[in-house]
């Protein structure tokens, strides 16, 4: 029996923009763009017993940074600003030795960074970044001269450890202060 | 006298919208493989600082939050300027941290517990006493992983403090 072939009927899609354009303003709506970025640290583990002295290091080899509560930044004993702390920070550790009042060897320099319970803490930040803009863009000059590349580009994994080994990031924060009260 | 006629299929041609629904769901899908999915209201206001030594948390899984600031103004009537903390939708005292921090490890399978990131939003207006209480008790909850959660800004910018 011949079957008379019926074609389906055409489903109206007129109508799958608009559940589309709901769909896309819910998800518009509800999700947001940026992604989560941020400078990375990692605490000391906590320790109950704080009589234990902590072990001797010269005062040659740590970089003091203290900041008060009216947001004022003293390195080793000199005020300075913000924006003149990465140069420091670098010359100290990068000095090998030579000036007597700073590191004897990068893996030996410690920077101890003390801040008040009142800092804001914008400056706080602005502070760490420094710090760490300081070891990694020392780290990017050794590497551009051993390498020939910088070290955030590197992708041996041998060549990445070394630049790590010769320039360790050592930031110590001390407990805060309290002067400022709050 | 003229006589006013009546014009015949006046106007342009109705543009085919076919391909809208094609459009519009390639939209949508960029947007819902380029975003995330806002998981808490903010109770407080949240204007993080800038920094260029920023590390993006790739593992979002891995990571809590902990917002700090003072509440937003509408709650400012109820709750004061006081910086406070918030911890999922509501604000909490230095006190719940280590139970939340616990909460947030038991969440994650067997072979990920060790690797939580917290991280640490707080606006930019706040005092370090509080992120330093935050950070002590991050210690005792032996969260060590931090993260400051900053916005981005070039590398030679050293601010103008």
């Amino acid at each position: 029996m011949a079957r008379k072939s019926r074609a389906l009927p055409e489903i109206n899609a007129g109508s799958m923009a608009d559940i589309a354009f709901l769909l896309l303003i819910f998800f518009l709506v509800t999700t947001t763009m940026d992604s989560d970025s941020g400078i990375a640290i990692k605490l000391p583990p906590w320790e109950d017993n704080i009589d234990i002295p902590p072990p001797p290091i010269k005062a040659r080899n740590v970089l003091e940074v203290l900041v008060n509560s009216n947001n004022q930044l003293l390195v080793e004993g000199e005020v300075t600003r913000v924006n003149q702390l990465r140069d420091k920070t670098k010359k100290f550790i990068t000095n090998e030795g030579v000036d007597l009042n700073m590191s004897v060897s990068p893996d030996k320099a410690v920077i101890s960074l003390k801040n008040d319970r009142a800092t804001s803490y914008i400056t706080y930040i602005s502070v760490q970044n420094e710090l760490k803009a300081a070891y990694r863009e020392v780290r990017n000059e050794y590497s551009l001269r051993k390498f020939g590349r910088k070290y955030d580009e590197l992708i041996d994994e041998a060549q990445i450890d070394e630049v790590k080994d010769k320039y360790p990031q050592k930031i110590s924060e001390a407990e805060p202060e309290n002067t400022g009260g709050e | 006298m003229a006589k006013f006629q009546k014009k015949k299929g006046g106007g342009s041609p109705a543009i085919n919208t076919a391909s809208l629904p094609d459009i519009v769901f390639m939209l949508l899908f960029f947007f819902m493989v380029a975003t995330t999915m806002r998981e808490v209201t903010l109770k407080v206001k949240n204007n993080t600082p800038a920094a260029s030594e920023i590390e993006k948390l790739t593992k979002k899984s891995l990571v809590s939050f902990i917002y700090v600031g003072s509440p937003i103004e509408s709650l400012q009537e109820a709750f004061g300027t006081a910086p406070r903390i918030q911890l999922n939708d509501a604000y909490k005292s230095v006190d719940d941290i280590q139970v939340f921090v616990q909460t947030e490890i038991d969440k994650l399978p067997e072979y990920e517990k060790g690797k939580i990131i917290m991280s640490i939003k707080a606006d930019q207006d706040v005092k370090m006493g509080i992120i330093t209480d935050v950070k002590q008790e991050l210690r005792k909850a032996n969260a060590l992983k931090l993260n400051y959660s900053t916005k981005k800004k070039g590398a030679d910018d050293k601010g103008e403090l």
